[in-house]
């Protein structure tokens, strides 16, 4: 009997494991679906901050304390002139959060730039040469990832001083393992090739085998991957900001408009909540178009 | 197994050498430390005297070796800029807040992460895999301390159930615990729920069954121990995240802890306070990464024979 049960349970289980045909397409139907949503996200992102001069409706530096800490325009009080409200000084919060995004992506996207020089350099050199390169190159990213990455970047901003470029180095020289963890791995699967073998008989230089042959199939992969350090990088840029050590006021950033915003919680509490609102929604649509990327690059990463 | 554990400790020693020089060279990096240390108004004479006082006008590698045999031998960081006591005194007087934290919201992830992860493996595709792919989801996207400003103004402002700041008693202890979890919370339950999916499916689950082993049996002490492996070899990394979420944290909670104490200190330029938790915590972490990889070692004889 007790057998009998424990197949029943054996065989309910085993089609638990294997799911139909119908509702893996659905599956799949709806991971697409949701790297659509991120695409469009990343569009009206890229778009406004593009054209954040143009779209905002108004100067999101100007002040006017006889209107300030307005609320947005679905509460009490609030006004279809700023439709998400004023600030503590009377700036319109939704003109500073499009300002906002402009700052966000050029920090996101350069800091990831100068993560990606960084760490693929040094993961193809690590992955190609072994042996005491790749122990040298493996120690450094060891140590890099025993520090606390929030108290080097902040440190390195406080030495620095708070500018936009001394973000963008705080951030890039924190952020490049990963890179280089990766390109490593993926460098090693390729140096046993056939190509790389042709390459090497052919006499061609390491740089040009580096360069040329081995890091364009990285491509896929060192994509995904850079897409959603993107959105980690906006997230730590506005976490900067927010410990005070990022951009500083009164330029817009998310980061900044939440720290100002913090002050008035009690009250205002839309003031810190839209700002933050503004990171999620970016990072998640990054995040969304990115997995969906995945998905279509690589079926072999994609998640169980 | 001696042989692996040797050559982990060796190559700890070497990570927390470059971490110590590092952060002691941050503050060489555009500064002199002298006219940090001084008022602006200082004359050059001055300046003179105070770096042959405090020895700073000798070669800087001299500095650095003397800098770390006070670490070393003492645990000497020299005195805080701001508060003229020891770096290390005030540190210890923070650690207490920083480790309740910790531990807190290491409950909060594990009640949660376990559990869930485990369900959502067992019922592959069901609601509550989807809910748990879902916050995974959302999750990763959501900035901490975001996080934890919306905590404090729907349940300490809106619903008025919990406070807001301060750590006085327990349930000072409730939001920041939340928060701070809820940063590692959707990665374990992945790994939970990916680790079950693989070891679910290995034949000596189907012998474990096939034996007449009651299901929990099977899936509590043949599936889970197995698939708990992964958590244990990333908590070493995970427990970096916690500190570095714990700076968060703590500001946004006013939490008297360490994290605190290293944005004030990194604001006001308070340098021996700063090397001195940077140090500490890149020591703490890399033992918490160096003891995860043992202790996988001993459940995973795979690991320690590779």
């Amino acid at each position: 009997m007790r057998v009998k049960e424990n197949f029943a349970e054996l065989s309910s289980l085993s089609e638990d494991a294997k799911p139909s045909t119908v509702s893996l397409i659905l599956r799949k139907m709806w991971h697409l679906r949701l790297g659509v949503v991120g695409a469009v996200l990343l569009f009206c992102l890229v778009t406004t901050a593009i054209f954040c001069p143009v779209l905002a409706p108004h100067d999101p530096l100007k002040q006017n304390i006889m209107k300030r800490l307005r609320p947005p325009v679905w509460l009490k009080g609030g006004s279809v002139d700023n439709l998400l409200g004023t600030d503590h000084l009377g700036r319109d919060i939704l003109s500073r959060v499009m300002h906002g995004t402009r700052i966000s992506l050029v920090v996101g996207v350069a800091a990831v730039i100068m993560q990606v020089i960084i760490g693929v350099a040094l993961g193809l050199l690590a992955g190609y040469h072994g042996g005491k390169i790749d122990s040298v190159i493996s120690f450094m990213v060891n140590a890099m990832m025993g520090f606390p990455f929030i108290l080097l970047a902040m440190s390195l901003v406080a030495v620095l001083g708070p500018s936009l470029q001394n973000i963008i180095i705080a951030l890039g020289v924190t952020g490049w393992t990963v890179f280089t963890r990766v390109t490593r791995i993926e460098t090693m699967k390729q140096r046993e090739q056939e190509y790389v073998l042709a390459a090497t008989s052919l006499a061609f230089s390491t740089k040009r085998i580096l360069l040329r042959h081995v890091l364009p199939n990285l491509i896929p992969s060192l994509t995904v991957l850079a897409t959603v350090e993107v959105a980690r990088a906006i997230i730590r840029e506005s976490l900067l900001s927010f410990l005070g050590l990022g951009i500083q006021p009164p330029t817009p950033s998310w980061g900044t408009m939440l720290a100002e915003g913090r002050d008035y919680m009690l009250m205002q509490w839309w003031l810190a909540a839209l700002p933050g609102a503004a990171i999620f929604i970016s990072a998640l649509g990054i995040n969304l178009l990115g997995d969906a990327l995945r998905d279509v690059t690589d079926p072999h990463l994609r998640k169980s | 197994m001696r042989v692996y554990i040797i050559k982990r400790l060796v190559e700890a020693i070497g990570v927390c050498l470059v971490i110590s020089m590092i952060s002691f060279f941050l503050l060489f990096l555009n500064t002199d430390p002298a006219l940090l240390l001084l008022p602006p108004e200082a004359e050059m004479e001055d300046i003179a005297t105070f770096k042959k006082q405090m020895g700073l006008d000798r070669p800087v590698i001299v500095q650095y070796v003397d800098f770390l045999g006070k670490v070393v031998l003492h645990g000497d960081f020299g005195d805080s800029f701001v508060a003229k006591v020891p770096a290390v005194r005030l540190i210890a007087g923070r650690l207490p807040a920083t480790v309740k934290l910790a531990l807190a919201s290491l409950l909060v992830i594990n009640l949660v992460a376990l559990p869930v992860g485990v369900i959502a493996a067992i019922r592959r595709y069901s609601l509550m895999d989807n809910i748990a792919t879902f916050v995974a989801l959302v999750g990763q996207a959501m900035p901490l301390y975001w996080f934890g400003i919306m905590l404090i103004i729907v349940f300490g402002v809106w619903l008025g159930w919990l406070p807001i700041s301060g750590s006085d008693s327990l349930l000072h202890l409730v939001l920041p615990a939340i928060t701070l979890g809820s940063w590692i919370l959707p990665v374990n339950m992945r790994l939970v729920r990916s680790g079950m999916l693989e070891v679910l499916n290995q034949d000596y689950i189907r012998t474990a069954r096939a034996k007449g082993l009651s299901e929990k049996r099977v899936l509590i002490k043949h599936a889970f121990k197995n698939a708990a492996i992964p958590v244990v070899t990333v908590s070493g990394m995970q427990f970096g995240a916690l500190l570095g979420g714990a700076v968060v944290t703590e500001t946004v909670f006013a939490w008297p802890g360490l994290g605190r104490l290293a944005v004030d200190s990194i604001r006001m330029g308070d340098y021996p306070v700063v090397q001195a938790i940077v140090v500490i915590f890149a020591v703490c972490i890399i033992l918490a990464n160096l003891l995860a990889d043992i202790v996988a070692a001993f459940i995973d004889p795979r690991i320690r024979l590779n």
